[in-house]
């Protein structure tokens, strides 16, 4: 554990793991494209089993849309540190001598800007699809950029907790589908009051606080998970 | 019983923390917990017994509810019992995490099922109070939904556990979700309650502000310290054996079967 040993700084590592995994996930784009690929069939399915209304679809809109992106983040989920597992970079990752905190907050952001950032960005088409009013798209827009980094943050310690069971991925859901339930009511909340005029940075202000604390408690967490796996 | 190493290492510990290090050996603590088990079971049929005979028997029909009203002295002592137990099991799994004592974590463990059946208690037994006095099986009310919530987190933990194989991992990690949970648990509470009343209006409101009628709280006060005993002996019991399943090898156990110990 001689931190001089194990060779650069905490930026150093940090930034290091960022470009390997991008790089790594740039190599496999193909399977990076089926969680947005769900995310857009989810989405489709919804008015033809509900009905082509559109105020029916602006009104559940919010909802759909939120419920889909948890949906297409838990399936993403399960890469984030299964590859890493099963060769035994993980290990070693952990005996580099570089915090595992700083580790897992790495994979967690490389995950997000991998899994998550597309949603966000393909947000307005769905929005448009789902009948949302032009003034609460932004709004809608906003929520998922602050509430896709909880969510990867959050069921980062699912992962870690699962990642040593050969079908993790049917129990991640348990793990972490309870455990999202304040950010998908705030996040909707906010669309909803959007939609209806009426003031919404409130809940724009809950999600922040919900991102500082995860973003400051959920590497702790999904280190000391993954720790455990690993013994 | 056997003398422990660390009290010859340090002879002029604490009473109560000799007492505490003891219960971490698990052939004292079988020893132990075996003898005040059975009383544990007594205070419970006792307290549950005189409970239901004031609230079924002696207590008076509500006049607005009815004879229905006699499941909140089922339903209210279960819905205590289910928070209660998750937020001892939240400590017995940070005890367990931190000072890493084997029976602590089963202790934590074995909590997760009884806390489950609490939840499952409290819905089953709400919705059919709901029937009649509401009107319908099941409606998003806050607290409904909190509990149902508690029961995901519940089932979770249960479902890590037994999903890893090695008894000690699998401890651990359900114990780092228990915490999680507990963590997560005001939050999750405070944004289901504060999504119903943006949602629904003011929602029906379970005891209202009016008083209780004592012929109605004090069967319920009664129940509620029953469940509380219930818990203790169930999750002394499950604990002992999941001990003896686990040390199935070692000489204590061997020693039990053999003398056919309580």
């Amino acid at each position: 554990m001689n931190p001089e040993y194990a060779g650069g700084s905490l930026s150093g590592a940090f930034a290091a793991l960022v470009r390997r995994d991008l790089l790594l996930a740039f190599r496999r784009r193909t399977e990076l494209l089926f969680p947005v690929i769900f995310l857009l069939v989810v989405i489709s399915l919804f008015p033809l089993g509900i009905g082509p209304s559109p105020q029916l679809l602006a009104r559940i809109a919010p909802g759909v849309i939120w419920i889909a992106a948890l949906l297409a983040t838990v399936i993403s989920l399960d890469a984030l540190f299964r590859s890493d597992f099963e060769d035994g970079t993980l290990e070693q990752f952990v005996i580099s001598g570089h915090p595992l905190t700083l580790i897992a907050l790495a994979k967690i952001a490389t995950h997000w800007l991998v899994a998550g950032l597309p949603i966000v960005l393909l947000s307005p088409l769905l929005a448009l699809w789902m009948n949302l009013p032009t003034e609460s798209l932004s709004v809608m827009v906003v929520t998922l950029a602050l509430g896709t980094p909880i969510l990867s943050l959050i069921g980062s310690i699912g992962v870690g907790l699962t990642i040593s069971l050969k079908r993790g991925g049917q129990l991640l859901s348990l793990l972490v589908f309870p455990l999202y339930v304040p950010i998908l009511i705030i996040a909707t909340a906010a669309v909803m009051a959007a939609s209806d005029g009426l003031p919404y940075t409130q809940f724009l202000g809950l999600l922040i606080a919900g991102l500082i604390t995860s973003v400051t408690l959920a590497p702790f967490a999904a280190a000391a998970a993954l720790k455990i796996s690993l013994s | 019983m056997n003398t422990n190493i660390a009290v010859k290492d340090k002879p002029r510990k604490n009473a109560l923390v000799l007492f505490i290090h003891k219960l971490g050996s698990p052939p004292w603590f079988y020893d132990f917990t075996g003898k005040f088990i059975p009383w544990l079971w007594l205070i419970f049929v006792g307290l549950a017994a005189w409970a239901l005979y004031l609230g079924l028997v002696r207590g008076p029909a509500d006049y607005l509810q009815g004879e229905s009203v006699r499941i909140i002295y089922l339903h209210v002592p279960a819905a205590w019992a289910s928070l209660l137990i998750y937020a001892s099991m939240a400590v017995m799994a940070f005890i367990a995490l931190v000072w890493r004592i084997r029976i602590v974590e089963i202790l934590a463990m074995c909590s997760a099922p009884i806390g489950a059946a609490f939840t499952i208690v409290t819905l089953t037994a709400g919705s059919l109070w709901g029937r009649p006095t509401w009107g319908t099986y099941w409606v998003w009310d806050a607290r409904l939904t909190s509990e149902l919530v508690l029961l995901f987190l519940y089932l979770g933990v249960i479902g890590l556990y037994n999903a890893i194989d090695e008894p000690r991992k699998a401890a651990r990690a359900a114990c780092l979700l228990a915490i999680v949970g507990a963590v997560n648990l005001p939050i999750i509470h405070y944004s289901v309650k504060w999504w119903n009343t943006l949602h629904q209006g003011s929602s029906v409101s379970l005891l209202g502000g009016s008083s209780i009628d004592a012929s109605i709280l004090w069967p319920m006060l009664i129940m509620a310290f029953a469940v509380k005993f219930y818990y203790l002996a169930n999750l002394l019991t499950r604990a002992r054996v999941r001990l003896l399943e686990q040390d199935l090898r070692k000489g204590w156990v061997k020693d039990v079967v053999r003398e056919q110990r309580p």
